[in-house]
């Protein structure tokens, strides 16, 4: 087991990132404190995608000199794959930031919970 | 100064944002209520707030718990993989022997990674590219400044003069357009591309109007033009895409060949098309910091 | 080369939690900015340069810049509300 922690240990970093990342997102009040666990959630899984891809000893898949041979390069199919990610990613970031300052600018606080019970009282009132 | 810039930092303390913004309001609360004679209700409100802070303590220990619950497991899950960095783990299959081997000749591009998310999946960059029109859409719906806010806004835009961020910008953001219209145009050479070049210009455009203010942008980025040039490149993007399907299903004869592979001129359409992606990014990204600073592009 | 990359990896566990657990939001936003600058290091020793150029344009500046905006936004808002109040 420890002997393939150190040689997986990309991957197991990976995962504990994610582990931060999913607790983070799920159980902490801070709106800003969500956003942010999100991206690390986000680049967890990119980071676990590459390494996938990842083979030791060979080259950037940049075909160098004209040498076409597969046994020179990694693997670009997982580069390609997050390089989609992380803009998706970004733009993700900003409709929820976004979504923040609306949140904030009718309830004026950041804490999930209290903007619960505001709306929860708002709600009561209405009728 | 030292003590001015503790205060910026401790302004945002989180339980300051929280817990002011909920005594206020519980003094609002408790007015109300006792004009309305009732003081059950401001008990309620004690009670509720008891409740919060009672989750507020459990929280950090269930994240804490549940980190480790699913540390443990995917640890589990992550054990039954193949060793890393193997060339004969079943990712690297006949797939990518076939991008490596054939994407140099058939795409022209130097840069495989280029290749493949520029001309064999092309449509996928497609979609990300509406996706980033489609949040600035989002965050334009969001975030637009009414027009009493609007006044407001404009009041507070008189920058501070600020010698350093000025004298800097000054020499870092002609630089850093430089390097970003390298990376674009070097897309298909090395590593770079649309997404990066495009995301490093408006880092620029971002400096300068940090610097000097809107105007100097405004000048050749409005509303209008940032419509017109973001309808165009995609417009253009999917226009290109069609005619190279088109063509790439019926076996014609495309006229954007794949020329010499490591001319700067070469590898057909995957040279406009980050020209394209770049520029959608760079607007996207001076429109998203616009909007957020003044409500407007 | 092996210790470099531990380094890095240890250093973004460490960025990681310190992210999270940081009462402050300013303090823990440039935390965040300096993991985005390691993840954009990792990508190189993966051997994905095109992805290191991305992350260190898009995650270290413009996502880190637009949270600095929600948060000065936020106090903006916040200001007008005391005024408002007073």
């Amino acid at each position: 087991m420890l002997e393939f922690i150190w040689t997986n240990r990309i991957q197991c970093v990976s995962v504990i990132l994610f582990a931060i990342g999913f607790s983070t997102l799920l159980l902490h009040r801070n709106l800003m404190k969500k956003i942010i666990g999100l991206n690390i959630m986000d680049t967890a899984t990119y980071l676990f995608l590459t390494s996938i891809g990842m083979i030791e000893g060979r080259l950037a898949p940049i075909i160098q000199n004209g040498d076409t041979d597969v046994s020179k390069y990694v693997n670009p199919l997982p580069a390609g794959l997050v390089l989609t990610g992380i803009v998706v990613s970004v733009s993700v970031t900003a409709v929820m930031l976004a979504l923040t300052i609306r949140l904030y600018k009718s309830y004026h606080t950041l804490n999930l919970d209290e903007i619960y019970l505001k709306a929860q009282e708002e709600q009561e009132e209405e009728p | 100064m030292k003590k001015s810039i503790k205060d910026w930092f401790s302004e945002w303390d989180e339980d300051k944002i929280n817990l002011t913004e909920l005594t206020a309001n519980q003094g609002n609360e408790n007015l109300i209520k006792e004009e309305k004679k009732e003081h059950n209700i401001s008990e309620l409100v004690e009670l509720k707030q008891k409740e919060l802070s009672r989750a507020g303590k459990i929280y950090p220990v269930l994240a804490a718990l549940l980190c480790v619950v699913i540390i443990y497991f995917m640890l589990m899950t992550v054990s039954g993989l193949p060793k890393f960095g193997q060339a004969d783990n079943p990712t690297n299959n006949e797939v990518v022997e076939r991008y490596v081997e054939k994407g140099m000749e058939e795409t022209g591009a130097v840069n495989v990674v280029a290749g493949v998310i520029l001309d064999y999946r092309a449509f996928d960059t497609l979609g990300e590219s509406h996706v980033l029109f489609t949040a600035v859409i989002a965050v334009f719906t969001l975030l637009l400044a009414d027009k009493e806010e609007k006044e407001t806004i404009e009041e507070g835009q008189i920058m501070k003069q600020d010698n350093i961020l000025r004298n800097t910008a000054i020499f870092i953001v002609p630089l850093t357009v430089l390097f970003g219209i390298y990376v674009i145009l070097n897309g298909h050479l090395g590593p770079g591309g649309g997404f990066s070049g495009g995301a490093i210009i408006g880092a620029a455009f971002i400096i300068y109007a940090m610097a000097f203010g809107f105007s100097g942008i405004e000048k050749f980025l409005t509303l209008k033009t940032f419509r017109i040039i973001v309808l165009c490149a995609l417009l253009f993007y999917s226009g290109a895409k069609c005619y190279s399907f088109f063509c790439g299903a019926n076996e014609l004869h495309s006229i954007f060949g794949p020329g010499t592979p490591g001319m700067i001129l070469s590898s057909g359409l995957i040279l406009p098309l980050n020209i394209a992606v770049g520029i959608v990014v760079a607007c996207t990204m001076y429109g998203f910091y616009s909007i957020f600073k003044r409500g407007r592009i | 080369m092996e210790i470099f990359e531990c380094t890095l990896l240890i250093l973004l566990v460490v960025g990681a939690i310190a992210t999270v657990s940081s009462k402050n939001l300013m303090i823990s936003m440039i935390i965040f900015m300096a993991y985005s600058v390691v993840m954009s290091v990792i990508w190189i020793i993966l051997k994905a340069p095109d992805l290191s150029v991305t992350e260190a344009a898009v995650g270290a500046g413009i996502s880190s810049i637009l949270m600095f905006m929600t948060i000065r936004k936020l106090r903006d808002i916040k200001k007008e509300k005391n005024e408002e109040k007073h």
